[in-house]
C-alpha cells in the first residue's frame, strides 16, 4: 500500500478545520485510510534542540487502487465531499479559442510500435504554482510511477513548460545513436547511447534503463523545431523543464497498456487542474496515430453505471431506499440520480478519477463505506452446516499425539531448504526428477521444497547442542514431489519423521517409534517372509548411503485387500503362491551414516525414521457429501 | 560420628535441660572441649539436623577468635625463627662456631635474618669470632607455644597484648566464630531414630508407618521435572483455532498443494496480472517444473475474458492478458488459492457437472437449508451452502527479519450461501474473534483485488494500548464467483489471518525465528504453556 506524506497545516487549511490526531485517525479509518504517522512531536522535539526541521507531516496509507488519493489535492477533495463540506468538482475540457482546429497536435510514428506504442497528453493553462504545489505535482508523478505504472514499465509521465516549445509535436522511436539532447539537469548534449552509460551510475534512473536498453529503437518526443521534450520512460529534456514560474504545462504520457495510460493522464490532469486560472479545466490535445486515427486526449468523460437499491441492500444487510443510496454515493464523490423508469435503480456517474469502479459491487461498497461499516446492523449468517475435519489432519494428529505421549518433542523446521541439505548432505544424488526447485530465492537456504523431513530435524538437533541428551524430536508435515501427471506438476505428501540423538545410536529406539505409531493405527506387524497375511507392515534391511551399513531398513506396508469375493481370493492366492508382492515401500529407518552427521555438524550418533502417512488416511464420513447428487 | 555427636547433645540436654555454651561440649573421639571453629561447625550440622525434627532449638552467638596465618602455622610445626637459629648452633665451647653464611645454608636466608635478631635479644646466642654459638643450653619457644594455644583454642589466656603483637607480626589473623546455646524442642527425646522421608510399601506391610516419625517436607522446593514429550506451541494454537472452526460448523478444506499456478493463485481470484504481489520480489516462482498443465479450457477462457475484456457486469481490468503468466508455477502466497479451487469444485453442480468425488477429501456442501429450491427439485440450480476453513503453510519471497519469515501459516475461513450480507460477515467476525479472546474489534474499508467490500480487522491490544490489524476479510467479487458458475445470488465471505501473529502475542514472543524453524529451542517447546483462548 502506498503511503503519502502531506503537510499537516495545509491539509487542515483545505479541510477548513484542525483535527486532533485521534479524531483524524477515526475519520480516515471510516473512509478506509490509515494514519501511519503524525510527525508533529518529532518536529517539535527537533526544533527544541535547535535542529533543522521540516513542517509537521501526516503520513497516510492509501489503498492501492485509489490513485486519486495519492496527493493532498485529491485527498482533501475526497474528504471534503465525504464530510459534506463541498460538492465534487466537475472536470471540464476547454478548447482553445479556435476550437478543435487550434488544438496542439502530436503525431505518433509507426516505429513506436516496436517499443512503446501508446500515447496521450494534456495541457494545463495559466497555472500558478507555489513551492508546495510544485512539490506535490512532482511527488504525485513519482507515486504513480512507483505504483500503477509499475516503476515506469507500463506507463511513464513527462511534464514540460509549453512556452519553451513550438507545436506540433512528434512522438517517434529512433535508434539510440541518432537521438541527441541535453537531459534534465545537464547542460551538455548526449546521445541516447551515451545516456544509458551515464545513468548507469545514477541510482534513481539506473533502475529504469532496462525497460528500453536492448530495444533497437528508443521512444523520443520532439517539438516542431526538433527540440526533444523527453525520452520516455527515462528522462525529460533540460530545455522544456518545468519550474515554479511555468504557467502552461504540457503533460506527455507513454505506455504499453491503454487502460493504465488513460488512468494516469487523467489523474495528473484532474488533480492539478485545480491550479489553473479557471480551476478544474484541462485543454485537450489531438493525437494522430500511424493508422490515421485521431484521438482527443485526455478523455475525462464520466461513465454512467446503474446500481440498484435492492442489490445494495441484499449485499449489505441494510434496507435503504434508492434516494438514500443516492445520498450515500454522493458523499463518496459519485454523482447519482434516480432512474426515471425504475424506482429501484440509481444512475451513477463515475468520474474519471475513479477507475477503481468496475462493477455494481464497487458502488455497493462505496455506499457501505458512506453508511459506515461499523454502523451496520449486528447479524449472523443463517448458514447451517455440519463440521468436518480433514482425514489427513486427523491422521497426522493421531501420530503427533501418540509420539508426544511417548515422550518425544514436536519441532517445526522450515519447508524450504538448500539443494545440498536435501540431497548431498544425506549422501543422496539429485536425479532431477524428484524435487521442486525455486527460480528466484533471495538466499541459498531456499533453493528447493524439501522431499524429506530429515534435514530439518537434523538442523534442529544441530542448533540445540545445549539440550541434555538424549534429543528426541519428531515432525509430521508435508514434503513435495514433482508429479508430471498433475495440473500443478507437483504433489504434497504427508510424512512422519523422528530423530534420536544420544551417546549411542539406538536403532531399536527409533524402531520402537515406528512400532508404536503402527500399533496406534492398528496396522499389524508381520514377518518380511509372510506372503499370506492380508495386511500389515514389516521392515527389511536395505542399502542406503544415508544410513550406516547394515543398520538401515525399508518399511513396507501391505494394504488390506479392498475386494472381497471368490475371484479376489483366488487372485490373492495366486499372487501369494508366486510371491508377487503388492507391498509398497513407505519409508525407511536406520542409524545415520557418520558422514551425514558430519555434514550437519552433529558430534553424537543419531538414528532416523521417516515414512509416508498417506496410505493410512481414512475415508471421509458420508454425512458431509451430498448423497442426492451421487 | 554425626549420630554420636547428636546423641551427646541430646544426652547433655537430658541431663542439664539446656546447653549454655556448645564450646563446653566434648565431641566424641576428642579429648578437649570443642573450642575450635571447625568443631563448632560440626556441632551446627548436628543442631540443624535435630532442629529439623523439632527435637531441639538453638540460638547462635558470635565470637571473635584467632587463627595462625600460613606463616604462623609453619612456626607451629617447625618452631619460631629464633628457635630454629638457636637449634642450628653449637653450645658455646662445645664445637666450632657457625658462620652467618653457614647458618643461612642450614635454615635459609629469611629464617637466619629474622631469627638472629630475636635470638640475640633473648640472650640465646652470642658471637664468637666470625661465628655464632648457643648461650642458653635450653630455651622456651614462647611464640610457638602461643601460636599452638591459639590454633587449638582460638585465643590466648595471656591476653590481648600478646595477641596484638602476634597480629602485627602477621602470624595470626582475627576470625569470626560461632557458638550456640541449646534448649529442648517440642519433640525432644534422647532417641535419634532417623526420621522417614517417604511412605513405603514395606511400612504398609509391617505397619511401621504408625510409629515412624517422618521428616518434614519442604513445601518451598520444586517437584521433580517430568520426562514427557511436548507438542509445538504454534501447532497448539493451530489446534485451538481449528477447534473454533469445528465448533462453528466448518469443514476443513484440503490444502495439500504448496505448488500452485499463477492461474489458481491469482487469475482465478481476479488478481490482475500486473499486480505487485506477482512480482519476483514477492513470490517464489519455480524453475523446475516451471509451467503448469492448462486448466480446464472453458473456465480458463471465462477467467481470461473477465480480466481482459470484462463480463458478468464488470468492465474488467482491460489490460493485456498473458497466458504464460497464468501457467507459471509458484509456491502459493496464500491458501486462498486452495479456497478458489475448492469453490470451483463446490460450483461443479451449478455448472451442470457431476460433483467430483474424492473420498479422501471434502467435496461438496451440505444439503441446502436456505436455498430457494427447497421442496421443488425442478428449481434446484445445484448450489449447496458451505462453511470451509484451512490452516496451512504459505510462502513469500521476503527478506527475513524478526517478524517475517519466507514461510508462515495462514488461517482462512470461507462461508458460501445465498444472499449473505456484509452485516453477516461483520457479525460473524465479531463472534469468531470473540472466541479467540479478542473482544474489541472494528472494521476498516480496505482494498483487495478479489474481495469487494474488503475489510481489515483491527483489534484493541490492551498491552500496546492501540488498535492493531489482526486479519483481512471480505466478500469475493462477482468477477471471481460467476466464471466458476455460481448463481448471482450466491455470496461468499472470506477472511484470513496469520497463525504466527496471535501465537507470538499469546506467548509474548518478539522474534518469529524463536517460534518457527530449526533455530527454535527444544527446551522452549517443552516449557510452552497450554493454549486456551
Amino acid at each position: 500500500m502506498p503511503t503519502v506524506a502531506v503537510d499537516k497545516a495545509s491539509l487542515w487549511e483545505r479541510l477548513g478545520q484542525e483535527y486532533s490526531s485521534d479524531d483524524f485517525d477515526k475519520l480516515l479509518f471510516e473512509y478506509g485510510l490509515e494514519l501511519d504517522e503524525d510527525t508533529t512531536e518529532e518536529v517539535e522535539a527537533a526544533r527544541k534542540k535547535g535542529l533543522p526541521a521540516e513542517r509537521p507531516q501526516l503520513k497516510i496509507e492509501i489503498p492501492a487502487n485509489r490513485y486519486d488519493l495519492l496527493c493532498i489535492e485529491g485527498l482533501a477533495r475526497a474528504l471534503n465531499v465525504f464530510l459534506n463540506k463541498s460538492s465534487r468538482p466537475q472536470y471540464k475540457l476547454v478548447y482553445p479559442p479556435g476550437g478543435e482546429a487550434d488544438l496542439l497536435t502530436v503525431t505518433v510514428s509507426p516505429e513506436t510500435k516496436r517499443i512503446r506504442p501508446l500515447f496521450a497528453c494534456a495541457i494545463l493553462r495559466n497555472v500558478k504554482f507555489t513551492q508546495e504545489s510544485y512539490q506535490s505535482f512532482i511527488e504525485l508523478q513519482d507515486k504513480l510511477h512507483q505504483n500503477i505504472c509499475k516503476r515506469r514499465q507500463l506507463v511513464a509521465i513527462g511534464t514540460h513548460d509549453l512556452d519553451t516549445l513550438k507545436g506540433p509535436f512528434r512522438y517517434e522511436a529512433r535508434p539510440p545513436q541518432s537521438i541527441k539532447f541535453a537531459p534534465l539537469g545537464k547542460d551538455k548534449e548526449y546521445t541516447a547511447e551515451e545516456l544509458m552509460i551515464v545513468y548507469e551510475s545514477e541510482k534513481h534512473l539506473a533502475r529504469y534503463l532496462h525497460i528500453i536498453r536492448d530495444s533497437p529503437v528508443y521512444p523520443i518526443i520532439y517539438d516542431a523545431e526538433d527540440r526533444v521534450l523527453s525520452m520516455p520512460p527515462i528522462i525529460n529534456s533540460n530545455h522544456s523543464k518545468i519550474t515554479l514560474n511555468t504557467t502552461n504545462v504540457f503533460i506527455d504520457v507513454t505506455a504499453t497498456d491503454q487502460t493504465k495510460l488513460d488512468i494516469v493522464v487523467n489523474m495528473v490532469a484532474t488533480m492539478f487542474s485545480e491550479y489553473c486560472a479557471e480551476p478544474f479545466t484541462i485543454e485537450p490535445v489531438k493525437v494522430v496515430f500511424p493508422d490515421g486515427q485521431t484521438r482527443i486526449t485526455p478523455d475525462i468523460s464520466t461513465r454512467v453505471m446503474s446500481a440498484h437499491a435492492s442489490y445494495i441492500n441484499s449485499c449489505t444487510g441494510l434496507s435503504l431506499s434508492s434516494s438514500e443510496v443516492k445520498t450515500l454515493l454522493e458523499r463518496m464523490s459519485l454523482s447519482a440520480s434516480l432512474s426515471p423508469s425504475n424506482p429501484d435503480e440509481v444512475l451513477v456517474e463515475i468520474p474519471p478519477t475513479r477507475p477503481d469502479i468496475f462493477h455494481e459491487c464497487d458502488i455497493m461498497e462505496d455506499a457501505a463505506i458512506a453508511y459506515g461499516f461499523n454502523n451496520l446492523p449486528n447479524k449472523f449468517p443463517a448458514t447451517s452446516t455440519v463440521a468436518q475435519p480433514l482425514a489427513i489432519s486427523k491422521l497426522s494428529d493421531v501420530v503427533r499425539v501418540e509420539w508426544g505421549l511417548a515422550g518425544w518433542v514436536e519441532v517445526l523446521p522450515l519447508i524450504l531448504c538448500s539443494l545440498e541439505e536435501n540431497f548431498t548432505f544425506l549422501n543422496h544424488q539429485d536425479d532431477g526428477k524428484t524435487a521442486v526447485k525455486i527460480a528466484n530465492p533471495k538466499t541459498l537456504e531456499f533453493q528447493v521444497v524439501r522431499t524429506t523431513l530429515i534435514p530439518g530435524l537434523l538442523k534442529t538437533v544441530r542448533e540445540n547442542r545445549s539440550h541434555p541428551l538424549p534429543i528426541k524430536i519428531f515432525e509430521t508435515s508435508d514434503v513435495v514431489y514433482k508429479d508430471v501427471t498433475r495440473e500443478r506438476q507437483a504433489r504434497n505428501e504427508r510424512h512422519a519423521a523422528a530423530v534420536w540423538c544420544n551417546k549411542t545410536a539406538g536403532f531399536e529406539i527409533i524402531h520402537g517409534m515406528l512400532d508404536r505409531a503402527m500399533k496406534m493405527l492398528e496396522i499389524p506387524r508381520i514377518s518380511s517372509g509372510d506372503f499370506k497375511a492380508d495386511t500389515g507392515y514389516y521392515i527389511k534391511e536395505c542399502d542406503d548411503p544415508m544410513y550406516f551399513p547394515g543398520r538401515a531398513a525399508t518399511i513396507y506396508y501391505r494394504a488390506p485387500s479392498s475386494k472381497k469375493g471368490a475371484l479376489a481370493d483366488i487372485k490373492q492366492e495366486v499372487q501369494t503362491a508366486l510371491h508377487i508382492s503388492k507391498d509398497i515401500a513407505i519409508g525407511a529407518l536406520g542409524i545415520l551414516h557418520p558422514t551425514v552427521l558430519e555434514k550437519f555438524d552433529i558430534g553424537y550418533p543419531c538414528s532416523a525414521l521417516e515414512f509416508n502417512l498417506e496410505p493410512f488416511k481414512k475415508e471421509m464420513q458420508r454425512i458431509w457429501t451430498n448423497a442426492e447428487l451421487e | 560420628m554425626a549420630e554420636a555427636l547428636q546423641q551427646v547433645i541430646l544426652d547433655t540436654l537430658d541431663a542439664e535441660s539446656s546447653i549454655k555454651d556448645t564450646r563446653a561440649l566434648v565431641i566424641p573421639g576428642e579429648k578437649q572441649p570443642a573450642i575450635s571453629n571447625d568443631a563448632q561447625i560440626a556441632i551446627l550440622g548436628a543442631l540443624n539436623s535435630l532442629s529439623s525434627r523439632d527435637m531441639i532449638s538453638y540460638a547462635t552467638h558470635e565470637v571473635i577468635s584467632h587463627a595462625p596465618t600460613p606463616e604462623g602455622s609453619q612456626i607451629v610445626e617447625q618452631g619460631s625463627n629464633e628457635a630454629r637459629v638457636w637449634a642450628a648452633l653449637p653450645l658455646k665451647g662445645q664445637g666450632d662456631p657457625v658462620t652467618p653464611n653457614q647458618l643461612k645454608k642450614v635454615v635459609g636466608d629469611e629464617v637466619a635474618k629474622v631469627g638472629q635478631g630475636r635470638a640475640f635479644k633473648n640472650g640465646w646466642i652470642a658471637k664468637e669470632g666470625d661465628g655464632l654459638v648457643k648461650l642458653a643450653p635450653e630455651i622456651k619457644d614462647v611464640t610457638r607455644d602461643d601460636l599452638l594455644e591459639i590454633k587449638s583454642s582460638g585465643t590466648l589466656k595471656s591476653g590481648e597484648k600478646t595477641l596484638s603483637d602476634l597480629r602485627k607480626r602477621k602470624l595470626i589473623v582475627q576470625k569470626k566464630g560461632q557458638w550456640f546455646s541449646v534448649t529442648k524442642g517440642p519433640s525432644f527425646s534422647t532417641s535419634i531414630a532417623k526420621p522417614e522421608t517417604d511412605l513405603t510399601v514395606e511400612m504398609l506391610a509391617s505397619g511401621s508407618w504408625k510409629t515412624s516419625t517422618f521428616k518434614k517436607y519442604n513445601f518451598e522446593a520444586e517437584g521433580i521435572p517430568t520426562n514427557g514429550g511436548a507438542l509445538h506451541p504454534l501447532l497448539k494454537v493451530r489446534e485451538e483455532i481449528r477447534n473454533i472452526f469445528l465448533e462453528m460448523g466448518f469443514a476443513e478444506m484440503p490444502t495439500q498443494s504448496f505448488v500452485e499456478s499463477g492461474f489458481w493463485c491469482f487469475d482465478a481470484l481476479f488478481v490482475p496480472q500486473q499486480h505487485p504481489a506477482r512480482d519476483l520480489q514477492d513470490t517464489f516462482y519455480l524453475s523446475d517444473p516451471a509451467i503448469s498443465l492448462p486448466p480446464k479450457k472453458d473456465y480458463y477462457d471465462l477467467v481470461s475474458k473477465v480480466h481482459e475484456h470484462g463480463g458478468f457486469g464488470s468492465t474488467g481490468y482491460r489490460a493485456p492478458w498473458v497466458e504464460e503468466e497464468s501457467r507459471k508455477l509458484l509456491l502459493r502466497t496464500h491458501t486462498t488459492a486452495s479456497s478458489a479451487h475448492m469453490l470451483y469444485k463446490l460450483a461443479a453442480a451449478c455448472r451442470g457437472e457431476k460433483a467430483p468425488s474424492d473420498k479422501g477429501e471434502y467435496t461438496h456442501g451440505a444439503a441446502s437449508t436456505t436455498g430457494s429450491y427447497r421442496g421443488d427439485p425442478a428449481k434446484d440450480d445445484g448450489f449447496r451452502p458451505a462453511k470451509l476453513f484451512s490452516i496451512d503453510r504459505v510462502f513469500r519471497n521476503e527478506t527475513m527479519d524478526a517478524t517475517h519469515l519466507a514461510e508462515f501459516h495462514q488461517v482462512e475461513g470461507v462461508v458460501a450461501d445465498r444472499n449473505l450480507t456484509l452485516a453477516d460477515l461483520i457479525g460473524f467476525m465479531r463472534v469468531f474473534f470473540d472466541k479467540m479472546g479478542i473482544e474489541q474489534v472494528r472494521f476498516k474499508p480496505a482494498y483487495n483485488p478479489y474481495t469487494e467490500p474488503s475489510l481489515e480487522i483491527f483489534a484493541f491490544h490492551p498491552m500496546l494500548n492501540r488498535w492493531v490489524e489482526v486479519g483481512n476479510s471480505g466478500m469475493f467479487r462477482p468477477e471471481m464467483l460467476e466464471p466458476m458458475g455460481f448463481p448471482k445470488d450466491v455470496r461468499v465471505h472470506g477472511w484470513g489471518l496469520s497463525l504466527e501473529r496471535p501465537t507470538m502475542i499469546r506467548y509474548g514472543i518478539n522474534n518469529i525465528r524463536t517460534l518457527v524453524g530449526h533455530k527454535v529451542s527444544i527446551e522452549g517447546i517443552e516449557n510452552s504453556p497450554a493454549v486456551r483462548f
